[in-house]
């Protein structure tokens, strides 16, 4: 909806560098290592690389789609821009301020600005608070004034999310999963955030939900002019809302170019297996589609696979891949692709082998 | 064989429709999972019954005092000296219109008197003990369980040494050394003993409730909406008081109602050891000690001041686990 209107979302623009819009947040090299201890003096045996090297951003009003399989680091990225997790290194840049190192005190101001909408609308509500409580608690750990009482801002909040503000006395467990998500949403709007991390927000919801939810979005970031990074498993949806959008394997980006040309033109191997796997509703068109299978299960991220993280699973593997870490490099304009054997490109693998050379975001 | 199994169908959609209508008649006002559960208890017959007499015993301990006779007055008019027990009653016990649970043998001291005072002391020092088992445990767990890593070791092996203590040694040994003669904190005689069995029977009994609710908030940490309020930036504090804490309101409560008479058994035990109240002061415990030399020819005297003890723990622990049922259904 909103992006066939705003400009962020116009495949036609040029991308990439010379996009309109201000970097909201940038993500450079990220990485989270959780240490796997054993034995009585807790000895650090391994280290699972959730995320090992993501970067990107975001600008201002566009929605970045996360996407990826379970246990690819997407979550585990969102919360670490939401500074519930700490980093292993890396940089977050929002504003233009480095956020890595902020602590708990110093980031506490800045919490209005950066909000999450989170996966399970049944865990992320107290079930001991009212809804008043709950959509006005931001107003009240924020210290922050509002016109005519916390009430009346909870009811105007309540609102815009679509729900009664005659409910403000009622329980979570009074309210169906959507309906709670709208809670969630209506808690995370209270601050007048300027960006949105969305952890799944739909995933626990019915389909017929979905829809109502992410068009909730849509329109709250139309009125509200938000920025979103939206982490799903959802291809359907992640196209539905996205104007740009991120695929992860194994806690590394492989590929992030806008929607469309995502969705049309994929190139790193990944991302057309996932996009094959799309179901499609059509059974005329189904015929004419290959679908492509992948062998085996996703490698542990406690022993990641050396180089290209994808190359036990690729058909086009070859020995460079296994030796060569393949570097995200833009193929065409705000197309990224970090894949030696890129497809749908007139780019050769030796222009990327060669790009590989001289540039720095080599690993 | 249709006909009923499609009048049950009609019966069921039928339900859910009645409830919804009376909901709809009503103001919109929420109900919380708080009302829900008193709902449930009063539909506990059991529960409540419990609740109702343990409501009695507490008004007894409060204002019984002001209704009975003197407990340590001797009525040796009415023991027979021979044979050292009450002259009148059935089984000898001296029941009568002025004395309604009998005399005791010997001095001839009330026994309803002698039942109710003890009845206060039961209570004062099981009810202190609770709550301070309650509060010591409820913070250390949720300290351990919230904030884990080191705390959380050190915190849980302070639990597992006080697990290993053996506990009825040490009250023996302590009420023997500070409670016998001389004075402690300000307190002197049979306050100086209250505050000691309170403080033993309390200080060493956290370590169960601190236990559950380590357990409890290991798992409430991992819900989202301990993260939705740290992301909104919310302090350690608020974390642990407003969103925790009132979901545990529920183990406490159960946890507390099933304690409370586990401490009045303990603190008959000590008292029937005689490391308890100093005599002559009234309790449930010396009350059985006594009786003990002469249960084979006058049950009596040991029938009342057991069955007191019986009623009161059957009570709490009826109305604790009505309570369990009530505050989480699913426990069943």
């Amino acid at each position: 909806m909103s992006t066939s209107q705003s400009p962020a979302g116009d495949t036609a623009a040029p991308a990439g560098a010379g996009r309109t819009g201000e970097t909201l947040l940038e993500v450079t090299d990220l990485r989270k290592h959780f240490p796997v201890t054993a034995g009585l003096l807790r000895r650090q045996v391994a280290t699972v690389k959730a995320v090992d090297g993501v970067s990107f951003s975001v600008r201002k009003g566009e929605t970045l789609g996360l996407v990826g399989e379970s246990g690819c680091g997407k979550t585990t990225t969102g919360r670490m821009i939401m500074k519930l997790l700490d980093s292993t290194s890396g940089k977050i840049t929002f504003e233009g301020h480095d956020i890595t190192k902020y602590s708990p005190g110093r980031m506490r101001p800045l919490r209005r600005d950066i909000q999450m909408i989170f996966q399970d609308p049944y865990s992320s509500l107290n079930p001991r608070k009212t809804v008043g409580a709950i959509v006005g608690a931001p107003f009240r750990l924020q210290n922050i004034q509002t016109e005519n009482g916390i009430k009346k801002a909870v009811q105007e909040l309540l609102e815009l999310v679509g729900l009664n503000p005659e409910h403000y006395n009622r329980y979570p467990h009074e309210f169906s999963g959507g309906q709670r998500q709208r809670i969630g949403i209506a808690r995370t709007l209270a601050l007048k955030p300027k960006l949105i991390v969305a952890d799944e927000p739909v995933s626990a919801l019915d389909v017929s939900v979905q829809a109502q939810v992410v068009n909730l979005l849509e329109d709250l970031q139309d009125e509200l002019d938000l920025t979103y990074v939206v982490i799903a498993h959802d291809l359907s949806v992640v196209r539905h809302i996205s104007d740009r959008v991120a695929v992860m394997y194994l806690g590394k980006l492989v590929e992030i170019a806008d929607r469309d040309d995502l969705y049309e033109r994929p190139m790193h191997p990944y991302t057309n297996a996932l996009l094959s796997a799309v179901p499609i509703p059509d059974p005329a068109e189904r015929e004419g589609r290959e679908r492509i299978r992948l062998q085996g299960d996703v490698p542990s991220p406690l022993d990641p696979p050396p180089a290209c993280r994808f190359h036990t699973r690729c058909w086009k593997a070859q020995d460079i891949c296994k030796q060569v870490e393949p570097p995200l490099v833009e193929l065409s304009p705000g197309h990224m692709t970090a894949c030696h054997f890129p497809e749908n490109t007139t780019v050769s693998e030796t222009d990327v082998v060669a790009k590989a050379a001289v540039s720095p975001e080599v690993d | 064989m249709t006909a009923p199994i499609e009048a049950t169908g009609a019966q069921q959609e039928a339900q859910p429709d009645a409830v919804l209508a009376g909901l709809e008649g009503k103001a919109i006002q929420g109900r919380s999972l708080g009302q829900i559960a008193w709902m449930r208890l009063k539909r506990d017959k059991v529960a409540l019954a419990g609740g109702v007499v343990i409501i009695l015993l507490i008004l007894i301990a409060a204002f019984g005092p002001f209704l009975v006779q003197d407990p340590l007055k001797y009525h040796q008019g009415l023991v027979d000296p021979t044979y050292n027990r009450p002259k009148s009653g059935f089984w000898h016990s001296g029941v009568s219109a002025d004395h309604w649970l009998g005399v005791e043998p010997g001095n001839g001291r009330d026994m309803l008197s002698r039942i109710v005072y003890g009845a206060q002391i039961s209570l004062l020092i099981a009810f202190l003990a609770t709550i301070l088992s309650v509060v010591i445990g409820t913070i250390m767990g949720v300290t351990a369980g919230y904030f884990g890593g080191w705390v959380d070791t050190l915190i849980s092996r302070a639990m597992d040494v006080f697990l290993a203590f053996p506990l009825l040694l040490f009250a023996i040994a302590l009420v023997g050394v500070v409670g016998s003669g001389g004075s402690a904190f300000g307190l002197e005689g049979n306050d100086l003993r209250k505050g000691v069995l309170i403080f033993v029977i309390g200080f060493f009994n956290w370590p169960y409730i601190g236990r559950i609710i380590r357990g409890q908030t290991l798992s409430l940490r991992e819900r989202e909406f301990v993260d939705a309020a740290r992301s909104m930036g919310a302090k350690p504090g608020y974390i642990l008081f407003k969103e925790l804490l009132p979901n545990l309101v529920a183990p406490i409560l159960v946890y507390s109602t099933l304690l409370i008479p586990t401490n009045i058994l303990f603190e008959a035990a000590l008292s029937f050891l005689g490391v308890g109240i100093n005599p002559p002061t009234a309790s449930w415990g010396h009350m059985l000690s006594d009786a003990v030399p002469i249960y084979n020819s006058d049950p009596w005297f040991m029938v009342v001041p057991g069955m007191a003890i019986f009623i009161t723990v059957l009570a709490f622990n009826l109305l604790g686990d009505g309570l369990r049922d009530a505050l989480d259904p699913r426990a069943k």
